[in-house]
């Protein structure tokens, strides 16, 4: 099909059961990767794009089985090089809606290097990260975000690697939009998948997603009723940063370390507190917020960068065209070369 | 020739020199690598290919980026072999070698001739210049090369004393222009017109005319400096030789890939995506294609091979021709993902410039040693088409063929080429692209499928080759993947026999790509005594070593293989006609290894691990060894 058949012909509404490959979906009971679909599809038919436009590429892991269940074009990879698929398929189809769904070992262990370089060269692709703490699909050893002394399949007497961080390793490699989200949190995570698949450039999501088999209660802090008011806040643009049941709590600078005071007891303003400011071209502030963890500190959610530079596809293109225009003879040309001769 | 009669005209007083007619000739320019010895070799080429003459030439640079001055390290040099026979090898030993400095001389001697040619800059050859080389006296004044017919000219002082009176000459200026006083004497001793290459100083440098003049001047000198001095008592000639009518340039392995791939995305009018991390000899693909952006090339820098692989399979998935280029440590770290194309079917080309191994080896070096690895060296089932060009030209021929076999099977395609085809610069006959037929590329836009059947991304067509349908088709979304599919559906499948079946679905889909390859053709006798089995690049030597022998009256005959998996369908007859197989390859006998268990023949191995190409006349005196042996039966 060629482009403008797609646009001259109005795409129908779509709706989130159009995005049903109709594949018996094979996760576990319970597990949160259901979560994530489900809303994935719920936000895929309200961005506007036709449905044969979307690509979702992924790697290997539980969380990579992802694009056999939405029905879109889509590709099951190799372990960690999702990355590397979904940029030479952008560049080769920026019209094409690009989405890589990775998971904790699969991005940041053995794909770790690709997701930076891709993330550092702003292609405009759109990557969820699905976090759940542990290597899911080979059932339980522990990966880089897995919390230190963590008894794993593999680290009977806990595991002794220090965890990644993977907000602050998304902003060392400079992305142009990180955000976070929980698996539980379905408006939340639909507002951060929206506003991912409406960034151009790349987009960084990590989603806390609770593996019930293997590592199961990880996120509880985040997600259980009574906990989760203290150890979460959500980040909003232009907003001070406040959290607890009664949004009591805020978020002051102290130096260049965060400080968690109840200012309404302590006698502040919501003006005092600190505010964020997603499109702030220096990565500093982000940085900060992504140094916040449980249980030191309640966790960021939402927006942590949204800020805008060209991306890799663009300058690309930008750079084939000129070199198109600058051709000055045929190919045959170019082949015959600039000394030859003839025999007789 | 003008610039040369007026020369001759000018100097009536030259000595008298008899001329020799040779058939054919290979000499060696060698100097420090700063010297400008390849410009000089690829002038002398010119000169010779404008004469007429069939040319196969060599550069040998230093491996080292910035080797210090003047050490052994930092010799380079340029081979040229000139005929009026065809040839097919840049040539064994040397007829003729210049050594412009000590370092040059020790690192090229071996290679000359008995009482061969030496031409040395005498002033080049200083106590400093001799000890860098580690030489504890000047071989110029011993007796160590009573052995050559040696001749010490001071082309340092001559040249500075033609061209040091030209306005604005530096003094390094006027060290660079040295080589083309050397380029002149020797184009005197082969009696090589100055006109192409006065003319291409000219548009070189045709805004500093103080260059053009000093260039030219030197050069003149240089040849005149033979025709009059005593010592050089012989001018050689090379005549014409007979050449398929044409027009002729010369070509490296290397440009010769990048022309074929820009070919073949206009044969194909699609975009080509060519994805690659840097990696000696490989890299120079990347830079030629970079140039070619404008003819529909995409070039891309990927943080690795894995991603550079990557990068064209993803490419393709979207439409585009994905096209990788690497060396062997490269290739191994692509290996799963080629499985990938394998399984997914995508159409994608790895070429792999073969150079010396294990590990990093040695990577300026070439070597056949990566066959096994591309039809083995993957995890699983995972067959795949493997093509090996045989010349510098083929190179062209070649890319394009595998872009054409990709499409059309559906299939990851390997060609194996090597440092040895990448940097060998032979003539070549420009091909007409109006006569290369189009590749086709057929994408389904619709299901084949009837009603509301799910569409099958799976179902083959008389090929086995899977549609091809691209993202953005309407109604044709679907999933595809490294797991096992179920054969038509695509969908994952743990089936046991569905396995087998598509394993053997697989195969046999590339097994069939054989009725894409012409027949396998022998030169020599179709039956006889012995039969030399090359193939890639060993096709050079072994070829000329068979014809060698077959004009002394034996019955050899020798056949290469460009296309070795599928193994051309003809091929078992072939071995079948002959008493003594012999298979010569760069390697511990890879080929061999697969020709034994394919046709349960014997076949003689030859091997040769040393970085180097096979000399003709290695080849040949086995050949010798086993005619002798035959007779003994
Ligand atoms: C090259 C390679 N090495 C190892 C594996 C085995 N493997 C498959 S998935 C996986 C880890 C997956 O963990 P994660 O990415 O966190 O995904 P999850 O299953 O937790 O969603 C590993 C080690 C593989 N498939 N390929
Ligand atoms: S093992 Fe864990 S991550 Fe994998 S499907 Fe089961 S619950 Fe989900
Ligand atoms: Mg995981």
């Amino acid at each position: 099909m060629t482009d403008e058949e797609n646009t001259l012909i109005p795409s129908p509404v779509l709706s989130p059961k159009d995005f049903d490959s109709g594949f018996d979906v094979r996760w576990c009971p319970g597990c949160g990767d259901y979560a994530i679909l489900a809303n994935l599809k719920r936000v895929l038919p309200t961005l506007g794009i036709p449905k044969e436009n979307f690509v979702v590429v992924s790697g290997i892991g539980c969380s990579s089985r992802f694009p056999y269940y939405l029905d879109t074009y889509g590709m099951h990879t190799i372990h960690g090089r999702a990355p590397t698929i979904a940029t030479g398929l952008k560049c080769s189809r920026p019209d094409l809606s690009v989405w890589v769904v990775t998971g904790d070992g699969d991005g940041l262990s053995i794909g770790g290097n690709h997701l930076m370089h891709a993330i550092r060269r702003n292609v405009d692709i759109k990557i969820l990260l699905f976090n759940n703490q542990i290597y899911g699909l080979t059932k339980g050893q522990y990966s880089p975000t897995t919390k230190q002394s963590k008894r794993t399949k593999s680290s009977p007497t806990g595991s002794i690697d220090y965890p990644v961080n993977p907000i602050s390793w998304a902003l060392g490699a400079e992305a142009t939009f990180i955000a976070r989200t929980i698996f539980q949190y379905p408006d939340h995570m639909k507002e951060v998948l929206r506003r991912a698949a409406e960034h151009k450039g790349v987009s960084f999501v990590e989603i806390y997603q609770n593996c019930i088999i293997f590592n199961d209660g990880a996120f509880r802090y985040a997600t259980d009723k009574e906990m989760r008011y203290d150890n979460i806040f959500e980040l909003e643009h232009g907003k001070p940063m406040k959290f607890g049941r009664d949004q009591e709590k805020g978020i002051f600078l102290h130096g260049l370390t965060p400080k968690v005071i109840n200012y309404k007891q302590a006698g502040f303003d919501e003006t005092d507190l600190l505010h964020h400011n997603e499109n702030a071209q220096e990565s500093t502030l982000a940085f900060f917020l992504s140094r916040m963890r449980y249980p030191e500190f309640p966790e960021p959610i939402g927006i942590f960068r949204a800020i805008q530079k060209p991306t890799y596809n663009d300058l690309l293109d930008k750079q084939m065209e000129e070199a198109k225009k600058s051709v000055t003879k045929p190919l045959q040309d170019i082949i015959n070369g600039e000394e030859n001769w003839m025999v007789t | 020739m003008e610039e040369v009669q007026k020369l001759k005209k000018e100097n009536k007083n030259r000595p008298y020199k008899s001329k020799q007619t040779l058939e054919r000739v290979v000499i060696r320019l060698a100097g420090d690598s700063g010297d400008g010895m390849q410009l000089a070799g690829l002038k002398f080429t010119s000169a010779s290919v404008m004469l007429g003459n069939d040319v196969s030439t060599f550069p040998d640079y230093p491996a080292e980026i910035r080797a210090p001055q003047g050490t052994l390290a930092g010799v380079s040099g340029f081979q040229i072999h000139f005929s009026s026979t065809e040839i097919y090898t840049p040539g064994d030993r040397l007829d003729t070698l210049v050594a412009m400095n000590p370092a040059a001389l020790k690192v090229n001697i071996g290679d000359l001739k008995s009482n061969g040619i030496l031409i040395c800059d005498k002033d080049s050859f200083t106590p400093r210049t001799l000890a860098k080389a580690g030489y504890t006296s000047n071989p110029l004044e011993d007796d160590s090369l009573q052995n050559y017919r040696l001749f010490s000219v001071n082309i340092t002082k001559f040249n500075k004393e033609t061209v040091s009176k030209i306005e604005g000459m530096t003094g390094k200026q006027i060290n660079l222009t040295r080589n083309f006083f050397a380029l002149g004497l020797i184009s005197w001793l082969y009696d090589r017109p100055l006109d192409t290459t006065i003319k291409w100083i000219k548009s070189k440098f045709k805004n500093r005319p103080n260059i053009v003049e000093a260039n030219t001047n030197t050069l003149k000198a240089g040849y005149y400096f033979g025709e009059t001095n005593e010592f050089l008592a012989i001018q050689y000639s090379v005549p014409k030789a007979t050449m398929e009518p044409g027009l002729y340039r010369y070509i490296s392995g290397t440009q010769a890939l990048a022309l074929g791939l820009a070919t073949a995305a206009q044969l194909a009018k699609k975009e080509l995506f060519f994805g690659a991390y840097p990696i000696t000899p490989a890299s120079d693909i990347l830079h030629e294609l970079v140039r070619l952006r404008g003819y529909g090339i995409k070039t891309f820098q990927a943080e690795d091979e894995i991603a550079a692989i990557g990068s064209i399979i993803g490419a393709a998935f979207g439409g585009s021709i994905g096209v990788t280029g690497t060396s062997g440590p490269g290739l191994a770290l692509m290996s799963e993902a080629l499985g990938l194309a394998v399984i997914t079917e995508l159409p994608i080309v790895l070429i792999n410039v073969q150079r010396a191994g294990p590990s990093t080896g040695m990577p300026t070096k070439p070597e056949q040693s990566d066959l096994l690895q591309v039809l083995f060296g993957r995890n699983g089932e995972s067959p795949l088409p493997v093509l090996a060009p045989q010349s510098p030209g083929d190179c062209f021929d070649l890319s394009i063929e595998a872009v054409r076999i990709a499409v059309k099977y559906m299939t990851p395609v390997v060609l194996l080429s090597d440092a040895y085809l990448a940097n060998n610069i032979d003539p070549w006959k420009i091909p007409n692209l109006d006569d290369q037929s189009p590749i086709e590329v057929f994408h389904l836009t619709k299901s084949l499928e009837s009603g509301n059947d799910r569409f099958t991304p799976y179902s083959r067509n008389e090929h086995l080759s899977r549609p091809y349908v691209l993202p953005g088709t309407k109604g044709l979304e679907h999933r595809i993947g490294g797991l096992e599919k179920e054969k038509i559906t695509g969908d994952v499948s743990y089936d046991p026999l569905n396995h087998e079946e598509m394993v053997n679905l697989r195969e046999q889909k590339i097994s069939g790509i054989v009725k894409e390859f012409p027949l396998q053709e022998v030169y020599g006798p179709a039956e006889g005594d012995v039969l030399v089995l090359s193939w890639g690049s060993t096709h050079g030597a072994a070829h000329t070593a068979s014809e060698n022998l077959r004009n002394e009256g034996f019955s050899v005959a020798n056949t290469n293989l460009r296309f070795i998996n599928p193994l051309p369908s003809n091929l078992g007859d072939i071995l079948g006609s002959f008493k003594r197989i012999l298979i010569p390859e760069m390697n511990k006998g890879q080929l061999h290894l697969i020709i034994q268990a394919r046709y349960s023949v014997r076949a003689k191995s030859l091997t040769k691990v040393q970085g180097k190409p096979f000399h003709v006349d290695e080849i040949e005196a086995l050949i010798r060894k086993i005619i002798a042996g035959i007779n003994h039966d």
